[in-house]
């Protein structure tokens, strides 16, 4: 199973993203085989438009099983996560990624 | 002769210059009044006349054709404006985020995206007591602004004889919508107020006028006795500033009717006679 994460950082302790399409990275968390993937999206900086959908695209590629974020995905990145089985929950904007992993295990986040 | 009516900051007073200053103008010449604020088209408020042209408008964006397509990708590649996500055996479109640049159809290898009409607004034409109207409005749900826009523009260039003189009320900010508005005009006149906010926008409005080459002047609305931050900074910068209206309350309450202001205070009516002098003046070189 894969756990996705909105992250600022590449680590456990890292902060995590509270946005979806802006932020600047994802952590993959791979439970069966314990393994972490980094995915840089801080080129989407640069894009005026149309954020959620690209970034929804990228994190749709890797086919995670949970989304754990912050806000939650707007309505266009909404859209493209619908197509995926991807459950997304929500409210881990403030923790670091430990503890959002943490909170999401102990029922503490809410899903959308 | 065309003069766009715009702002950095909303809620300084555009609609309130560009209906009044329209009415005063047609006194004494034909005028055409266009809004082009199409996502808050409000001088129709304030002008009312016989509609005589309403018309629903339409702007073009690529629809998949799933059977053609060979999901290549090339679409989301080539989209500026993320408006298109391949997800390997679907793509999905989002037309509000599509700019109809007509990219994706014209490069697609399958033939799979064929461009659409889709509405995004109505255009009405109106002809008042003294003067033309025509105002766009966006539909609700969308978020495209400037084929709207230009498409108004090209109404108007059409419809009238060149040379007639056209005042663009146009959208705030200094965004797309409002460089649409504003870069086919031959001056633009800038409405601020003497706040921070104002200010502050102001100073974004001229940066951007200056990279358009736009020449522009600046008006004060609601200005005090004591505060002078557009004034200094306009001296500063060697802005013209064509006439300054005091903060009157009375203004606000003939605008909240939808009442035009200058007929009923004198003292707002000189400042605007200061403006429509300034336009007429620019009739004059253009001639």
């Amino acid at each position: 199973m894969n756990i996705a994460f909105t992250t600022k950082g590449t680590t456990w302790d890292a902060a995590m993203d509270p946005r979806f399409g802006r932020t600047d990275f994802f952590l993959i968390y791979d439970i069966d085989g314990d393994d972490l993937i980094e995915f840089d999206n801080r080129a989407i900086a640069a894009e005026a438009h149309g954020a959620g959908p690209q970034t929804a695209q990228k994190l749709f590629e890797f086919q995670p099983d949970i989304l754990i974020t912050g806000n939650g995905p707007g309505g266009n990145a909404a859209r493209v996560l619908e197509q995926s089985a991807v459950k997304v929950f929500i409210g881990a904007g403030d923790m670091t990624v430990l503890e959002a992993y943490q909170a999401y295990q102990t029922g503490q986040l809410t899903e959308i | 002769m065309k003069i766009a009516i715009a702002s950095g900051k909303g809620g300084t007073g555009k609609t309130t210059l560009a209906t009044n200053l329209a009415s005063y103008l047609a006194e004494t010449g034909p005028v055409i009044l266009v809004d082009l604020d199409v996502e808050e088209p409000n001088s129709g408020l304030f002008i009312h006349g016989r509609e005589l042209a309403a018309e629903t408008r339409y702007s073009l964006v690529p629809e998949w054709d799933a059977d053609r397509c060979s999901f290549c990708g090339l679409c989301q590649t080539i989209c500026n404006f993320n408006a298109i996500v391949d997800l390997g055996d679907r793509i999905m479109l989002f037309p509000e985020l599509c700019h109809s640049c007509h990219a994706c159809s014209e490069l697609c290898p399958d033939e799979a995206l064929p461009m659409k009409s889709r509405r995004i607004g109505r255009l009405r034409y109106i002809q008042a007591e003294r003067l033309d109207f025509v105002e766009s409005r966006l539909d609700i749900g969308q978020e495209q602004a400037v084929p709207l826009i230009n498409q108004t523009l090209d109404f108007v260039g059409g419809r009238f004889r060149n040379g007639t003189l056209q005042l663009l009320d146009s959208p705030p900010g200094t965004a797309c919508p409002a460089i649409a508005a504003t870069r086919t005009a031959d001056h633009v006149i800038l409405v601020t107020e003497p706040t921070p906010f104002g200010l502050h926008d102001l100073k974004l409005a001229v940066a951007t006028m200056q990279a358009l080459d736009q020449p522009f002047s600046v008006v004060i609305n609601r200005g005090g006795q004591t505060d002078n931050m557009i004034a200094d900074y306009c001296k500063q910068q060697a802005i013209p500033v064509l006439a300054g209206f005091a903060n009157d309350r009375r203004v606000a309450e003939l605008y909240s009717r939808g009442r035009l202001i200058y007929d009923q205070l004198p003292e707002f009516k000189q400042q605007l006679a200061k403006i429509a002098t300034f336009v007429t003046s620019q009739e004059g070189i253009k001639a």
